[in-house]
């Protein structure tokens, strides 16, 4: 049997450096490196991802990151799946912002069947306001898990406690509290509730001082500013290379907003600000989508005011299902309803790419129609994975520790980046 | 919406061009597979073009193309290349996009990596890569990204039935194992 202190040397992998006895030379750690495994079950790592990192001591020296480990075949499966079944798999892929994804989903194939323009106004306002609404709930999540994974607890329940508001009137809008399935194609599942105007009135009201507490709690919090500023920095050029778009993109400097550039819906008819960051650091990205909270509560105070009466979904024949009193009372309505959920939305061949301004940037769907109601292709560009590619090369020469931070603001979904 | 980007390429790169088209406002350039880098490269620098920011790279797997409401000769046939790589740029200048597509047949599934000119295309070919088998030429580090290396096969062609279920692979089943005493391989 080996002496214990042998064997704690072993376990340890280093020796005592407290010892007095040892000298210089000894104490010193040993000077080649060592790869350490970081997830893929780690609570640090939002999700389940593994990075293998190469450590010189505490600096990073490389680090593969592997994904994958929520692969949950969404392409393979929406192939299988007639066009409206896929919206509960969108819910799935960003399960923080869903409506975002219902809305690109239902873009994609509304601009495959050249339906863009005929969707209701009224049906495009509750598609902007809902998705704003998701987009706050994602900001605030991050944000919050971010501060807590630094040690600031407080903000983290603030934070969630206003998401929990959030959630809560989704849920009464769609029925559902993450997982709404609320955007149908040609236009949304059912209605406003009653009383929406006052409950998402007084649920801003609500909202703003919880964000404004927040900042006060970490825009000059020390220990926060430490951990973010001046961590994972990338360049305005590495960004474009890499791909960032979103509130990263923004925090280098890259001014894109599909809501701005290639505006889409009701967006043109709002009025809102892109924020930009200069140094392109984590604090940035906090800073980024701080103001981006902002900004989505002037849309939806704004959207609340425009919204316009009308149908809620268009009434084109090929999407529409038919109304369910007709449904039950008439032979035509009742073999429509059969033949759209059986074989699905026909949708003409072609290709066609739609894209959204996402929680964490573009988030697109390239979508293949072969003239039967299940896609032929479904692709996702998940905005949460090309922003990971980027982080073996930021991570780079940082401290194990900062790899916490940079993760945090990344804001990597589990759900979207493995699709 | 960018058809002035397509007679761009096709005026600077006539014999690189084997077609172009526009669906749905999304413009599609037919690029030869051997010319890919050195029209990338001039999509790219070139100051009228400036295609800085890579979008998404996917691949379309054209054997089951059966389109109804189409004329019998668009389906896919064994003289058809069955893979298409599609490169989806845009440009932050000049707020243009357009598609590259690159046909690949089945019997030699390659095609030149861009990973090069645009850092972000390193993860998505190792997606393509691992999700269709398309082998990406010069690409610095092609492995699995989604699946484990021992996966076989490639789940999102269509010969990949969706039922089809692999039991996971333990490292200690496998030969490669060095950990397995040869005694054990040669019984």
């Amino acid at each position: 049997m080996a002496d214990p202190e042998s064997l704690r040397q072993l376990v340890l992998g280093r020796k005592d450096v407290g010892d007095p006895g040892l000298g210089d030379e000894e104490t010193e750690l040993p000077p080649d490196l060592m790869t350490v495994n970081m997830g893929p079950s780690h609570p640090a790592m939002h999700g389940t991802v593994r990075i293998v990192l190469t450590v010189d001591g505490e600096r990073v020296v490389r680090g593969d990151i592997q994904p994958g480990y929520l692969h949950r075949c969404f392409e393979k499966e929406s192939e299988h799946a007639t066009y409206t079944q896929v919206f509960p798999y969108t819910d799935r892929l960003n399960y923080v912002s869903p409506m975002i994804n219902n809305c690109g989903w239902a873009m994609a194939v509304e601009k495959l069947m050249d339906l863009t323009p005929h969707i209701p106004k009224r049906a495009e306002y509750i598609r902007v306001i809902v998705s704003e609404m998701s987009r706050i709930t994602d900001h605030v999540t991050c944000v919050g898990a971010s501060a807590m994974e630094l040690g600031a607890f407080t903000p983290f329940l603030y934070l969630l406690k206003a998401r929990e508001w959030f959630y809560g009137l989704l849920e009464k809008v769609s029925g559902a509290r993450l997982t709404h399935s609320y955007v149908r194609v040609g236009g949304v599942g059912k209605d406003l509730p009653d009383n929406f105007h006052d409950d998402l009135t007084h649920l801003l009201d609500q909202t703003e001082p919880v964000l404004e507490e927040c900042e006060q709690m970490l825009n000059h919090n020390k220990i926060f500013r430490d951990r973010m500023a001046g961590i994972g920095a990338m360049s305005r050029a590495d960004a474009i290379a890499g791909g960032c778009v979103g509130p990263i993109g923004r925090a280098c400097g890259i001014d894109y907003d599909v809501r701005k550039d290639y505006p889409y819906s009701v967006y043109p008819e709002v009025e809102f600000d892109v924020p930009l960051g200069t140094h392109g650091d984590c604090y940035d990205r906090y800073l980024v989508r701080i103001f981006e909270i902002k900004e989505s509560i002037k849309i939806l105070r704004q959207c609340l005011v425009q919204i316009p009466d009308g149908p809620f979904i268009t009434a084109d024949h090929r999407v529409a299902m038919p109304p369910k009193r007709d449904a039950y009372n008439t032979i035509e309505s009742m073999i429509r309803h059969f033949k759209h959920i059986v074989d699905g939305i026909k949708v003409p061949a072609g290709e066609g790419y739609a894209f959204v301004e996402g929680g964490n940037g573009e988030l697109g769907f390239f979508v293949v129609g072969d003239g039967t109601g299940r896609p032929y292709k479904a692709y996702v560009r998940s905005p949460s994975f090309v922003h990971l590619s980027t982080v073996p090369q930021i991570m780079k020469d940082h401290l194990i520790a900062d790899i916490v931070p940079i993760f945090g603001m990344i804001n990597m979904i589990g759900g979207e980046c493995d699709k | 919406m960018s058809q002035k980007v397509l007679d761009a390429i096709v005026a600077a790169h006539a014999s690189a061009v084997d077609r172009t088209e526009s669906q749905h406002g999304d413009e599609i350039a037919w690029i030869k597979r051997d010319d890919l880098v050195a029209v990338a490269t001039w999509l790219r620098d070139d100051p009228a073009m400036l295609f800085d920011a890579p979008v998404f790279v996917t691949c379309i797997d054209r054997l089951d193309w059966h389109p109804t409401g189409r004329p019998p000769s668009e389906a896919w046939s064994e003289d058809k290349p069955r893979f298409e790589v599609c490169y989806q740029l845009r440009s932050l200048t000049h707020r243009h996009r357009i598609r590259l597509k690159i046909a690949v047949p089945e019997h030699d599934p390659r095609c030149p990596s861009l990973a090069e000119l645009w850092k972000a295309f390193e993860w998505q070919e190792r997606e393509t890569f691992d999700m269709y088998g398309i082998r990406f030429d010069g690409h610095p580090d092609l492995r699995r990204i989604y699946l484990y290396e021992e996966f076989v096969g490639y789940p999102l062609r269509k010969d990949y039935p969706k039922e089809k279920r692999q039991p996971l692979a333990r490292r200690d089943d496998l030969l490669i194992n060095p950990l397995r005493s040869k005694e054990h391989d040669r019984g």
